[in-house]
């Protein structure tokens, strides 16, 4: 069946129906309130990179003192290092109820898309979770200007220099490189070209990779220090990317680099390779050539300007049709269940700790998405196989069985499906969960159902 | 998904019946099903781009050293054949060496060259095709066109193991895939439900299908596996969720599916993207590995004799290690079989030398070898599959090349 458009910009483009939120009424309204104050952010506040930085820099600290056995620092350690973690759960517990209570669905989901399309995962790098103040420095502020802006802010985030190995990248011939015997490490400058910008299908040649990567050399963080530009780290001389020749002054310049991306936001590989990814992510695995095509022609036309690719998006006819060719992902998922159960969002920014790993990131996992973990630079997979697997279903019944108990109202299934669903919840589906032996498993049954997990 | 009975497995079938069902300790329904075959492959996707280099290390050659300053440091590496030595984070598996359980193939690759993108590259080692397939072309992989060509393969035959998609099981031949922590605490009408909401959506149908089913057996067939079986499983299960089942937990639930039904598995070990500090950031994944052989080994018991494991990675890495005592995306690589099948204790592959003129484009050790002529002479031992097969629809346009040895 198709539904009406209130229930499509709901599902496909934001996260679902809410009891008593009034749905999208038109992409002009959609695209009015992104462009607006974005005022959940101001609801459910999460700290900056700055002020993680600075808990980071005291954690790094202990642990050096513990290891030096400092009296007393292995337990100031553990407390410092639980209180991360609490704060971590909290920052998390915000992002969704975000999702959960905001009123512009269409602003949490570009958040969440441009986060993943700039992927960190910095565990494993010395650090606790930093994720969310990137998301919220480089990303959030950055959705609704220019391309060329967001990459500039995600591709050069401490973060993600921290993250992509470019604070142990060296130019061999630079003052530090001859001094230390230390070299380029390309892994930042290969994922600029393959995901950031050009996308792996893109003209670029392993020698690219190289001279961006001499190119980048110099960039730095440290949590002492803050960011800097290490002239006597970068490689000397000019480099040629994509046939460009950068830099070569009379001394190596950040303004290159700036340079460098900006070239690079504005080559037309990066307008397919963006108008492709916001067309899988937002309408079909595979979607309609024409909607891509139009994609890639508002990003070239406008330089960038990311409000007028969303336009184009919103405007396209593909859009709004084929309704269920995209899986939600499990924080997707989970947000939609509680919006839909219309959660009190007092109870969930309430949940200690040990509950917020009960019912919010524990089952995540399972479900195949533990939070801000991805896999890798590239992202969470976007294949609706990659997510409707039997154990990522069997993972999503379970957690609607446990949340429906601890946060249900005990609704009558039927009409929960249409709390849930609206116009999607057919006399069948109606049917079906109100045959269940509890409203409990009834309720667990809609967020069960395909069309609950579809969208 | 529809199973149709073909005319070797029900000539099994008559056999079977033939027997005294009591006496029988073939006798159980799980025996009915199995496919036509004895033997067992494991593979394991190693993500991330292995380094060679650094677990069987050319030790023997003094320019290994001098490419590799911080990262060939002889202390805790053992020496396996007087020029090759085996990384010290292994080392539990040094044993199994000796006894010719584990062997390495060396400078071998996947057909996939010079973009050196994770991301493709596990596809095309997934998708077993070459330069020629465009990337992404071909969606299914080769372990699932392997189970294609052969007769009496079912849903249980094949398993992927873990919460991540494997391409390498996805196709048109029916596989089963499941994570060891999953459950489903639905009542029994509940379920019967889930069955009616799934009727008319394919693809929830055969994940519903499919979880179900794994349940019901896991249920019954490994009663004492966890005793608990309630609400408190089901919150233990929640609650440790957070990080995913390392590799011995997917070992040990494939190691039970193998001594059942099951005779093909495929898991992932992840954390080989060493682009820093190598020496140390190596050490969780190789521990990894060396844990899921072992495991492999100890839960399987005697049908160890009658397995081989592959593990395989997108790509080797720079011979020489970067500015950050780590290593960059590279080329070749090696590969590690393991098993009662296999015949180990030797490093097999042609050894192109790490001379700068003989790396490929002087920077990668250089294939010699492909990594799925070694999956392909596997495969043709273990289950009898002919050639052509084997060059034609799982490995399109392989050149399998003239017996390599490496099974028993």
């Amino acid at each position: 069946m198709t539904p009406s458009f209130e229930t499509y910009a709901a599902i496909r483009f934001g996260y679902g129906l809410r009891p008593g939120a009034t749905p999208p009424q038109s992409p002009e309204a959609m695209l009015a309130a992104l462009a607006g104050p974005d005022l959940a952010a101001a609801d459910w506040p999460i700290a900056g990179f700055a002020e993680k930085a600075e808990a980071e820099r005291a954690l790094g600290l202990l642990r050096k003192a513990r290891r030096e056995k400092v009296d007393g620092a292995e337990e100031e350690f553990k407390a410092a290092n639980r209180a991360a973690l609490v704060v971590s759960a909290g920052e998390m517990r915000h992002a969704m109820l975000r999702a959960i209570t905001g009123p512009d669905g269409l602003r949490e989901r570009m958040v969440r898309f441009w986060a993943d399309h700039f992927s960190v995962n910095a565990r494993g790098k010395g650090l606790r979770d930093v994720t969310s103040g990137y998301i919220e420095d480089a990303i959030r502020h950055n959705i609704t200007g220019n391309f060329r802006d967001l990459l500039r802010a995600a591709s050069l985030h401490p973060v993600m220099l921290i993250y992509l190995d470019q604070v142990l990248s060296i130019g061999p011939n630079s003052r530090i490189g001859k001094r230390a015997g230390r070299g380029l490490n390309e892994n930042l400058a290969r994922e600029i070209l393959e995901l950031h910008t050009l996308g792996v299908g893109g003209a670029y040649a392993q020698t690219d990779v190289r001279q961006f990567a001499e190119l980048l050399t110099g960039l730095f963080y440290n949590f002492r220090t803050g960011f800097d530009y290490r002239v006597q780290a970068a490689e000397p001389g000019a480099e040629t990317v994509l046939g460009e020749v950068y830099g070569g002054g009379r001394t190596e310049r950040l303004a290159d680099i700036h340079a460098a991306l900006d070239d690079l936001a504005r080559h037309p590989d990066t307008a397919r390779h963006i108008a492709r990814k916001l067309a899988v992510h937002f309408v079909a695995d595979d979607p309609d050539p024409a909607l891509v095509a139009a994609l890639e022609a508002a990003f070239r036309d406008s330089d960038g300007d990311l409000m007028q690719v969303y336009g184009a998006l919103l405007a396209h006819p593909a859009a709004w049709s084929d309704f269920g060719a995209k899986a939600r992902q499990p924080f997707d998922f989970i947000v939609a269940a509680f919006r839909a159960l219309g959660t009190d969002p007092g109870e969930i920014a309430n949940l200690n700790f040990r509950k917020t790993r009960q019912f919010l990131s524990g089952p995540m996992a399972v479900m195949g998405q533990p939070w801000q973990q991805p896999p890798g630079p590239d992202g969470w997979p976007e294949a609706l196989e990659d997510w409707i697997t039997p154990q990522g279903l069997a993972a999503r019944v379970e957690w609607a069985l446990m949340a429906i108990n601890a946060f249900g109202r005990d609704q009558d299934p039927a009409a929960f499906a249409v709390a849930a669903l609206g116009d999607m919840a057919d006399d069948r589906l109606r049917r079906i969960v109100g045959f269940a032996e509890s409203r409990a498993e009834g309720m667990a049954l809609v967020l069960a159902s395909p069309e609950f997990n579809r969208r | 998904m529809a199973h149709n009975p073909n005319r070797r497995q029900f000539l099994l079938r008559s056999a079977a019946l033939g027997c005294s069902a009591a006496a029988s300790p073939f006798w159980t329904p799980i025996t009915l099903a199995s496919a036509p075959w004895d033997t067992r492959l494991v593979v394991i996707i190693l993500r991330g781009g292995m380094d060679g280099l650094d677990v069987v290390r050319p030790a023997g050659d003094p320019l290994f050293a001098e490419y590799r300053p911080n990262l060939s440091d002889d202390a805790a590496s053992s020496d396996l054949d007087g020029y090759f030595r085996l990384n010290g984070h292994l080392g539990a598996l040094a044993p199994l060496w000796q006894a010719g359980e584990v062997g390495f193939a060396h400078a071998v690759s996947t057909p996939y060259r010079d973009k050196r993108s994770h991301f493709d590259g596990q596809d095309m080692l997934e998708a077993g095709t070459g330069m020629d397939v465009g990337i992404g072309a071909v969606r299914d992989g080769w372990l699932n066109r392997m189970l294609q060509s052969v007769p009496g393969v079912d849903a249980r035959t094949a398993f992927a193991v873990g919460r991540e998609d494997m391409i390498i099981l996805n196709g048109n031949a029916p596989v089963s895939s499941w994570s060891p922590e999953a459950r489903l605490d639905l009542s029994p009408q509940g379920r019967r439900l889930l069955q009616a909401l799934y009727h008319e959506d394919p693809l929830f149908q055969e994940a519903g299908n499919t979880a179900t089913e794994l349940v019901e057996m896991l249920e019954t067939g490994d009663a004492g596996d966890d005793g608990e079986g309630d609400d408190n499983a089901m919150m233990a299960s929640m609650m440790n969720a957070g990080r995913a089942a390392r590799a011995g937990a997917l070992a040990r639930f494939a190691a039970e599916r193998l001594n059942q039904d099951t005779r093909i598995a495929a898991f992932s070990i992840g954390g080989w993207d060493t682009h820093r500090t190598q020496a140390n950031g190596i050490k969780r994944a190789l521990g990894e590995l060396a844990d899921a052989v072992l495991t492999l080994k100890q839960v399987l018991g005697a049908n160890w004799d009658r397995t081989a494991v592959l593990a395989m990675t997108e790509f080797g890495r720079t011979a020489r290690e970067n500015g950050s005592r780590g290593t960059d995306h590279g080329t070749g690589g090696a590969m590690l079989m393991a098993g009662g099948a296999i015949r180990g204790g030797r490093v097999y592959g042609q050894w192109p030398g790490i001379a700068e003129a003989e790396l490929y484009q002087r920077r990668d050790l250089m294939p010699t070898g492909d990594v799925r002529a070694y999956a392909a002479q596997t495969m043709q031992g273990l289950f009898g599959l002919p050639r052509d097969v084997l060059e034609g629809s799982i490995f399109p346009g392989l050149d399998m090349g003239s017996d390599l040895g490496i099974l028993r």
